[in-house]
């Protein structure tokens, strides 16, 4: 009889576990610490009607063009140095998804509240902007304590959330050893179910070491699932381990012009599963060679 | 001193922004706003902090571009998630580049278009607009000054609050609403003009009146005296090529 909890699992065994038409939050932030992996193998999936909740980047741009979404909840989806994504672009242009737009502050807060078992969380956020006229169930209330209106930013329970770090254990402790975790613990307290793609796999006895185990941002009740993916966040980037892959992005945005490009990156790059994508985009070692971006 | 590009000029026309701020977070999104976030930290208003543009605070700005041998001098750490608890405190100001602004100093970098559920063109997103512009100063970099970012009407989606009567939201007034400074390709902008109507606060040498007049959508407080933003100085210039060692700047008014 086993006596320590196991969580290791599949990307194949983690999406299959998702329903039609659930509500996704993915970690990271524009082209950095994104599950690619994962989100990879939803695109390979038969999911579709996905409301997704991110801090956008390519992510949100590939699920947008393989028609998994009906809406995004978003304050960006950027790559940053490619300042628009792409395909998030050409589904909004075409009126093909709904969106929640909100200001990056409001989305920590209705995460927050989430991750507080809570509705709202009142902020001044959103006041005399469009923000609060294209997103009606965002309400403003008086407060019982002064005479000012309050938006309410609503909590934003996810279903299920889809996280990528530099190393965890198989009882889901996680590290994420970049300078920044993001709201990466928030999208793990929100969430139903917390599906963690690992860099590295290891042993519990790692994070004995205090100043290891200061860079756990939430804990190991919070994590559902561990998939031991090397790369996974390849062609974002996992700080200090790699950095997003700037010519692997090119290539993605310069297939956004070309009339059949989002399925031909979808053949090279998805439909061939993460052993041969790993091979395409050049192996581990060159991944891992992928220089940290400076700003 | 004539030894200076027009982008030269704007930026330390731009550093003047954070004059008096004392000890808040300078944030410049783009290559001119934070050259001139660094060159005022640097020169003219020592206690501002400012970020890596990634997760520390710096004790000195970091020039832009690749970083050769140096390494910043990080502080504190500054994740995005302690960003927020700095802007929902106050201390900062920052100055960002809008695509549209219109005569309430409302901005917009979200989507253009009349139709939000299939806009023209999609922007970014309202980013960190909506939290900024009511919770602490906020300036803006408007590289080329023309009618199409300064807009006859309201912006198409209002992602900052500006001092617009119709959306003041209940129990707000003016006051809880701090935008500086507009510095363009032009002129310097701001709202010191009746009921905070938009102003010239001075033009670049050699711009008129009417060049800043025909390339902007509504009405502007045109003063009967306007002086001329002034040349950089040697010291500053010399600050400039330390701080932007790949002149990075040469393109960052489309040129």
């Amino acid at each position: 009889m086993g006596l320590t909890m196991d969580k290791r699992t599949t990307a194949a065994q983690a999406i299959a576990g998702l329903q039609d038409g659930m509500t996704i939050g993915i970690g990271g932030w524009g082209p950095r610490r994104k599950p690619m992996a994962l989100v990879r193998e939803l695109l390979r999936s038969k999911l579709k009607d996905l409301t997704i909740v991110a801090y956008g980047g390519a992510d949100v741009g590939m699920l947008c063009a393989a028609g998994k979404v009906r809406k995004v909840v978003f304050a960006f989806v950027s790559l940053d140095f490619i300042p628009l994504e792409p395909y998030f672009r050409a589904a909004r242009q075409n009126g093909a998804i709904d969106v929640m737009e909100i200001d990056e502050g409001m989305f920590l807060l209705g995460l927050k509240a989430a991750a507080m078992r809570i509705p709202f969380i009142p902020t001044r956020i959103g006041l005399g902007t469009d923000v609060l006229r294209h997103s009606p169930a965002i309400k403003v209330i008086d407060s019982p304590y002064d005479d000012k209106a309050w938006v309410a930013m609503p909590a934003l329970p996810l279903d299920a959330a889809l996280l990528h770090v530099d190393r965890a254990d198989a009882r889901g402790v996680c590290q994420i050893c970049g300078p920044d975790h993001y709201m990466d613990d928030l999208f793990a307290r929100a969430a139903g179910k917390v599906f963690v793609s690992c860099d590295e796999l290891v042993d519990t006895e790692f994070f004995a070491d205090p100043v290891q185990a200061r860079q756990v941002f939430w804990e190991r009740a919070q994590t559902t699932g561990v998939i031991h993916i090397p790369g996974g966040a390849h062609p974002s980037s996992c700080a200090p381990l790699y950095g997003f892959d700037a010519k692997h992005f090119k290539e993605y945005a310069a297939s956004a012009k070309e009339a059949g490009g989002w399925s031909q990156y979808f053949d090279r790059y998805v439909a061939c599963g993460e052993e041969e994508y790993l091979n395409r985009v050049g192996g581990l070692a060159a991944i891992r060679q992928l220089p940290l971006p400076v700003f | 001193m004539s030894n200076y590009r027009l982008v030269d000029l704007v930026i330390c026309a731009a550093a003047e922004a954070w004059h008096d701020d004392g000890e808040v977070l300078a944030t410049g999104i783009g290559v001119v706003p934070r050259l001139a976030a660094s060159l005022c930290m640097k020169a003219i208003n020592t206690d501002l902090m400012m970020t890596d543009s990634e997760a520390w605070l710096v004790s000195e700005p970091v020039p832009l571009g690749p970083r050769g041998g140096y390494q910043p001098r990080v502080e504190t750490w500054m994740g995005f998630s302690r960003i927020f608890d700095n802007v929902w405190g106050g201390r900062r100001h920052a100055m960002v580049g809008p695509t549209q602004v219109d005569r309430f100093g409302q901005a917009n970098i979200s989507c253009i278009g009349s139709d939000y559920r299939r806009p023209k063109a999609q922007m970014l997103g309202v980013r960190g607009f909506p939290g900024n512009s009511i919770n602490h100063a906020n300036s803006f970099f408007v590289p080329n000054h023309n009618s199409k970012v300064f807009v006859a009407g309201e912006v198409d989606m209002v992602a900052s609050i500006g001092y617009n009567p119709a959306r003041l939201p209940k129990g707000y007034t003016f006051a809880d609403i701090d935008i500086r400074r507009i510095i363009t390709n032009l002129c310097v902008l701001d709202f010191e003009g009746p009921d905070r109507q938009i102003r010239i606060r001075s033009l670049h040498p050699g711009v008129s009146v009417a060049d800043v007049v025909s390339n902007t959508g509504f009405p502007l407080c045109v003063p009967e005296n306007i002086p001329v933003t002034p040349e950089p100085s040697k010291a500053q210039l010399d600050l400039l090529a330390v701080l932007d060692p790949r002149d990075l700047r040469a393109t960052a008014l489309g040129a």
